[in-house]
């Protein structure tokens, strides 16, 4: 009692048909950027305020994605917020003097951390912690400033007396 | 007292419900049987899943087309229609793909299905199954409802596919947008894990419940003309609302 060969065959093409499709969803509309490679090591940033910041955003240097964000949390000792980057094992010569800061990429976009390389000879190691970290600019705070400034009369916002939090921490 | 139990409404659906749920049991049951009957399973998912092919591959386009168009006039009031790509992807993979193309089996395969099952009913060839030692439900219900679980996440992914060569045909070759950035920027936002792999599981369950929805209709249909025909318009009207509510309650638990 043989099936007609039509339906083995139409059977066998369309499950063929179906893991292409799946395939094809797989490695074109994705990025291999955003599969989690094994290869990488970890850095720590801390931050007095993280923004929108969120787990897995892009950490980049002149604008290269070299790894993503692993894990964000408060630290209650110092009530700033840890962040773990987990930097791709091919950028292992990152001076150990580099300032991290949260950007934002277009007006609207997502946050993401932009690592600025410093001139150190040593480079981070997995486990550092980069000292130098410029929290995420806050549309709030600049208008407040602005505001509490006086506006359009003395706009000069930056060199007026700190009436609110500076977005900076951890400067020395 | 069951007479005077089938009068409310209320306590019928439960108690159809209720055998809706022995039936699942019976019928997974049933499973480990029916792999013995492998060529009605292969000949199953070539009708549930190969026949409904032309169908799913159109739709998929127009809807992937219609999609880049809505969302193109809306971008652009923000300037974001670089986003489109994106936008058209991840509204693809994790709620219309699945959805969908759940509901388009249920319209096509779901009430061959149930007429197909009402009719042996009908005739008495399961109780004949029966007589000649052959179990109906490994026989004819297992393999129908393991098809539907086997076919529907494949088509969901055709359909995807065609959304997204639909999306980009209206997006980058008619309305004009670049082409690198329409792929850069999906590709950077859509995850494997996140988005695809989701659909995947939720259409897994569609089918599931679709072809059991089919399968039971059409195992408890009144054997008459009517009330097959009864049988298959439930078919559809419970599969389209279990596929909405199950959407929104997967949708719920993954993000």
């Amino acid at each position: 009692m043989n099936p007609r060969p039509s339906y083995a065959i139409g059977t066998g093409l369309f499950i063929l048909l179906g893991f292409a499709a799946l395939a094809y969803l797989a490695t074109q509309t994705t990025s291999v950027a955003n599969i989690h490679s094994g290869d990488s090591y970890i850095v720590k940033a801390r931050f007095q305020n993280i923004g929108q910041l969120k787990e897995r955003a892009p950490v980049k240097i002149a604008g290269v994605r070299i790894g993503d964000v692993q894990s964000i949390q408060l630290e209650p000792q110092r009530m700033d917020a840890l962040v773990l980057l987990s930097i791709s094992k091919k950028y292992n010569e990152i001076p150990d003097d580099s300032s991290a800061a949260i950007f934002t990429s277009g007006l609207l976009g997502d946050q993401y951390v932009g690592i600025e390389p410093g001139g150190s000879p040593t480079f981070l190691k997995n486990g550092d912690e980069m000292v130098l970290t410029q929290s995420a600019m806050s549309i709030e705070n600049l208008i407040g400033k602005f505001l509490v400034n006086g506006g359009p009369k003395s706009s000069s916002g930056s060199s007026a007396p700190a009436s609110s939090a500076p977005p900076s921490s951890g400067k020395p | 007292m069951n007479a005077n139990l089938r009068r409310n409404w209320l306590l019928q659906g439960v108690v159809s419900l209720g055998e809706c749920g022995l039936f699942f049991v019976a019928v997974a049951g049933a499973v480990p049987k029916s792999l013995r009957y492998w060529r009605e399973l292969c000949r199953q998912v070539w009708f549930v899943g190969a026949m409904s092919l032309v169908i799913v591959m159109t739709c998929g386009l127009f809807v992937g087309m219609v999609l880049a168009l809505q969302l193109f006039n809306t971008l652009s009031i923000f300037g974001a229609t670089s986003e489109l790509g994106t936008a058209v992807a991840l509204s693809l993979f994790r709620e219309l793909g699945p959805v969908v193309t759940a509901l388009l089996v249920a319209g096509r395969a779901g009430t061959a299905v149930t007429a197909e099952i009402g009719l042996m009913r009908a005739t008495d060839q399961l109780d004949a199954m029966s007589m000649m030692a052959v179990d109906p439900l490994a026989y004819v219900a297992a393999p129908r409802f393991l098809a539907g679980i086997i076919a529907m996440p494949l088509l969901a992914c055709v359909f995807n596919a065609m959304g997204i060569f639909g999306g980009h045909l209206v997006g980058v070759t008619w309305l004009g947008l670049d082409n690198g950035t329409f792929w850069g920027n999906m590709t950077s936002t859509v995850m494997l894990q996140r988005d695809i792999l989701d659909g995947v599981y939720k259409s897994i369950v569609f089918g599931g419940v679709v072809s059991l929805i089919a399968v039971f209709q059409g195992y408890t249909a009144p054997p008459t003309s009517e009330g097959v025909a009864y049988s298959t318009t439930r078919t559809v009207v419970f599969s389209s609302i279990v596929i909405l509510a199950f959407d929104f309650v997967m949708t719920a638990f993954m993000t």
